[in-house]
């Protein structure tokens, strides 16, 4: 009886020091927490800084004291640093607790609080990476929409752009207007924007054909520029008939009919499995707030919804984030690597605290599939739908998208996701322009991005 | 300058409350009286400077004179409750005494601390209280009939109960007392020993099948009396410490399994009858989601527990005040968030030596029913401790129970010292029982030389069934012989 209680306790310490350890810092950082704001008392805020050096966001004291927060690249770095008046967002929200804590050397500390002078916060590092979050921002140009660009072997996030943005020098000023805008410039679309994929759920099509067909080698089809079940008709874009495809030229050609033809040949119930492995319908990784993604295909659906689905309209949404962890599975040998935004924290003089070590973070499909995967987006650059960025001084792979959303006609939602040097992927890309006439389309954005990457190289 | 003060006694508190629960252990390695002596004076000079340093901190923060003379009235009073303790009670276990001051001490800190007004009170019931409680041993040592009230104590524990559940004020969802006089009381608390008396009472001599079934059907119109009144807590308490005593009176595992499945089936039942229960179960699955509904409480009390830390925020460098009734069952998250982890762990390492001692005299005594009392007053004890401690760090759904001796209450605080005080009278009785045994011993010898042979035999042999006997509790915590002189 007597070891039953004492074992319970020492259960219970040991609970208690799990939860110290390892939960504290989420539960900490919550909102509802109001003793974040307390430690502000104490701690000049730290900085937040890309993974250069230079300065994104900094607090300014003035001579009398009072502080104010600067961000050197306004409306550049938005939604991903965020904002840390008028409550938090982006990094000063989920790294309130590390910007409000002091690990500077330790004399000095002492000194400090003997003047009663405030401590100066960490620094906090990000693997963001200035010239390409200027190069996708740039090309996104008036659009609204989003670009995520990562390195797949690590899962660092390379660049996070939304648009509409805002400057968050201003948000205090600004913020009736902001709150209330009809455009959501405060939300940040690369993770919680949800759209339909168009063609880039092609390949989460391919992955399933791949799976339940074994040999996919022996596919054919006639296109003939539609297709037409149950009294459904789709066509393909622009009506063009790409005449007899197997699946690699039905991915490269993006060919709707093709799709829809697998689509209805599919087993839903292991379809949706695959897309539950490739994390829709779950949680993601993420250090900032994201939305779901949602496949909501079932068995009893009629054909036309499964075709729908199969080539990307229908029920399905997705951030382009989630999208952006899809293709570096596929660029990374179907290994997904956690992503993360913080590098490292150091002092405000340099010293590592904490350094991020890359980790994986689940196996999403088989080496080989993602092997085939890539091939057939190398494809898509070679001779289909993303030729733009063939006969560059670099390669690349992709798969470009078209996403109806319903209310304005011929404004249609234009995808890219793909990655840079397909032998050895440096950049996976993934990219949204919303209600684009085809003016702009979210290829250019890759390409602007990728000619901007290969030009610095040389540099 | 005061940030200095504060941060640095913040460490040196720290270390001081790790050298106090080192000790309460390392002091059962020591075979010299001498050493286990002075270590027990240790003790009392650790609190004492423990104590010195929160209120130098607490006087500096909010520069109030009227704490300087507070400090010295509790200086006082754990002086002389020491000292009654330890003159008049000799043979008393002095760790017990050590203990219940500095639970009390770290008690009136954080109160102290949180409610200045609430901490002065607490002050003035905790020294009628030890005052009062100062004759409990002398009752237990003398009255000689308390093993033969069963009926009372169950009649008067379901009345005391009956009475609340139907009159009672309702706070913070439960019934848990009413007020006489302005003084509100809390009868469940008083019932919990009262309950467990009434066990030890009914199971002392028989376990025939005809008292067991008696004696659970009392048993559970307390827990239901209590789930009535919406007191889930004591509901559990009583639960538990019933199952355990059972237990150890029968040695009969059936019971305990019984008494697991039908709990188990209760909580079931609960959860889908009574929507505060169920509330309590959604809050403590994610207190985050259900923030506006019933979770902000523990939610702050992670945020707590959370910002504070290994080393804590410092006194008054904190928010505990966020944390509702952060005086009573959440204190143990304002000391977390204030003290530091650390602290709070030494703090539970030193609950637990309590329960030690509290069944180190259990496993002492001869008699069956002061046995069966003195364990049942440990479970009881270490089982709150248990549940408002995993209550307020989510490891359990919250259930709404003071932490004994430190929380504000006052029927907490006289329940707990009275607890104290039966544990003391009964290592007096075990010492009596000692010497009884001793001198009947001596007589015998004097009378064995003619009948040496014969005698010798069967004495030895009945020593052996009387330690058997005693294995229904021994064996469970190795404590050296003759421990009990000690303490």
């Amino acid at each position: 009886m007597t070891y039953l209680f004492v074992g319970l306790f020492l259960f219970l310490m040991g609970y208690i020091v799990y939860f110290n350890v390892v939960k504290s810092k989420e539960i900490i950082n919550s909102p509802y927490n109001p003793r974040l704001d307390s430690m502000a008392d104490r701690v000049v805020r730290g900085t937040i800084t890309d993974r250069a050096g230079n300065v994104l966001a900094q607090t300014h004291t003035g001579d009398d004291g009072t502080e104010s927060r600067y961000y050197p690249y306004a409306n550049l770095y938005a939604h991903v640093v965020g904002y840390s008046d008028q409550g938090k967002a982006g990094l000063e929200s989920s790294e309130n607790f590390e910007l409000l804590t002091s690990n500077a050397f330790f004399p000095e500390k002492l000194k400090k609080e003997f003047k009663d002078e405030k401590n100066i916060g960490d620094t906090v590092v990000t693997t963001l990476d200035t010239g390409l979050q200027q190069a996708a921002y740039q090309a996104l140009g008036a659009n609204n929409g989003a670009v995520v660009i990562m390195e797949p072997g690590t899962g660092k996030i390379l660049a996070m752009v939304s648009k509409p943005d805002y400057d968050p020098n201003t948000v205090s000023q600004n913020w009736e207007w902001l709150s209330g805008d009809a455009n959501s410039s405060l939300l940040n679309r690369a993770t919680q924007g949800q759209y339909a994929p168009g063609s880039v759920m092609k390949l989460v099509t391919t992955l399933e054909y791949m799976r339940e067909a074994g040999d996919v080698s022996g596919y054919l089809y006639n296109c003939t520029g539609e297709i037409t079940h149950d009294g459904t008709t789709i066509p393909c874009a622009n009506h063009s008939a790409h005449g007899q495809v197997d699946l690699a030229a039905s991915f490269a050609f993006s060919c709707n009919s093709s799709f829809c033809n697998i689509g209805l040949s599919l087993n839903v119930n292991k379809y949706r499995e695959t897309a539950k492995e490739l994390l829709f319908d779950s949680r993601l990784p993420s250090e900032l707030p994201y939305s779901r993604s949602r496949f909501r295909l079932k068995s009893s659906d009629s054909s036309a919804d499964k075709m729908m689905t199969a080539m990307g309209q229908g029920e399905t949404l997705v951030s382009p984030y989630h999208m952006a962890l899809i293709t570096c599975a596929v660029a990374n040998g179907g290994v997904l690597m956690e992503p993360y935004l913080v590098d490292r924290i150091t002092n405000y003089t340099g010293t590592t605290v904490r350094q991020h070590k890359p980790q994986k973070y689940a196996q999403l499909m088989s080496s080989s599939e993602a092997m085939q995967i890539k091939e057939y987006m190398k494809d898509a650059v070679e001779y289909g739908t993303a030729s733009v960025l063939s006969g560059q001084g670099y390669s690349a792979a992709g798969k470009t998208g078209t996403a109806e959303y319903g209310s304005k006609e011929g404004l249609n939602h234009s995808w890219f996701i793909g990655f840079y040097n397909p032998d050895n992927p440096e950049l996976v890309i993934s990219a949204v322009v919303e209600e684009t006439d085809g003016g702009t389309k979210a290829v250019n954005v890759a390409k602007a991005v990728f000619d901007s990457y290969y030009g610095s190289m040389w540099e | 300058m005061v940030n200095v003060i504060v941060e640095l006694f913040k460490y040196l508190m720290i270390f001081i409350i790790v050298m106090y629960a080192y000790s309460c252990f390392s002091i059962f390695r020591y075979r010299s009286e001498r050493k286990r002596k002075a270590t027990l004076r240790r003790q009392n000079i650790w609190m004492y400077l423990l104590h010195l340093m929160a209120f130098i901190i607490l006087y500096l923060e909010t520069e109030n004179v009227t704490i300087i003379a507070f400090y010295l009235m509790q200086v006082v009073l754990f002086g002389v409750t020491i000292f009654l303790y330890t003159h008049l009670y000799p043979k008393a276990s002095r760790l017990v005494v050590n203990h219940m001051c500095m639970l009390l001490c770290i008690g009136f800190i954080m109160l102290t601390r949180l409610n200045y007004t609430k901490a002065l009170k607490q002050f003035a019931i905790a020294a009628c209280a030890i005052a009062f409680s100062l004759v409990v041993p002398v009752i237990i040592r003398k009255v000689k009939w308390l093993a033969e009230w069963g009926r009372l104590y169950a009649v008067a524990g379901m009345i005391a109960l009956a009475v609340v559940a139907v009159m009672g004020r309702v706070s913070y969802g439960a019934k848990l007392g009413f007020s006489v006089g302005g003084i509100s009381i809390q009868p469940s608390e008083l019932v919990k020993i009262i309950f467990v008396f009434f066990v030890a009472a009914s199971l002392k001599a028989s376990v025939t099948l005809k008292t067991v079934v008696i004696t659970t059907a009392v048993a559970a119109v307390h827990v239901l009396i209590l789930v009535a009144s919406k007191d889930l807590g004591a509901a559990l308490i009583i639960f538990v410490v019933y199952l355990v005593m059972l237990y150890v009176a029968t040695r009969q595992p059936l019971y305990i399994l019984a008494g697991l499945a039908s709990g188990s089936a209760a909580s079931v039942a609960a959860y889908y009858l009574f929507h505060h229960v169920k509330t309590r179960v959604v809050v403590w699955r994610d207190p985050f989601t259900a923030y506006d509904s019933g979770g902000y409480q523990v939610a702050q009390s992670l945020f707590a527990i959370g910002t504070g830390s290994w080393f804590g925020m410092g006194l008054f460098q904190g928010s505990p005040d966020s944390i509702p009734v952060a005086d009573e069952d959440f204190i143990f998250s304002a000391i977390s968030e204030e003290l530091g982890l650390f602290f709070a762990l030494c703090l539970i390492l030193i609950c637990v030596s309590c329960y030690i001692m509290f069944l180190n005299i259990a496993m002492q005594l001869r008699n069956q029913f002061y046995k069966l009392v003195a364990l049942g007053l440990g479970t009881c004890y270490i089982f709150q401790v248990f549940l408002t401690i995993g209550g307020v760090t989510k490891f359990i759904p919250s259930t709404g129970v003071t932490l004994p001796l430190v929380s504000y209450g006052g029927s907490s605080l006289l329940s707990s010292l009275i607890m104290f005080a039966i544990i003391q009278g009964l290592y007096i009785l075990r010492e009596d029982e000692e010497e009884n045994i001793e001198r009947k011993k001596k007589e015998r010898e004097k009378s064995i030389p003619e009948r040496r042979k014969a005698g010798k035999g069967k004495e030895e042999k009945g020593k052996q069934r009387v330690r058997q006997g005693d294995l229904s509790v021994r064996g469970s915590v190795p404590v050296p012989d003759g421990i009990h002189r000690i303490f």
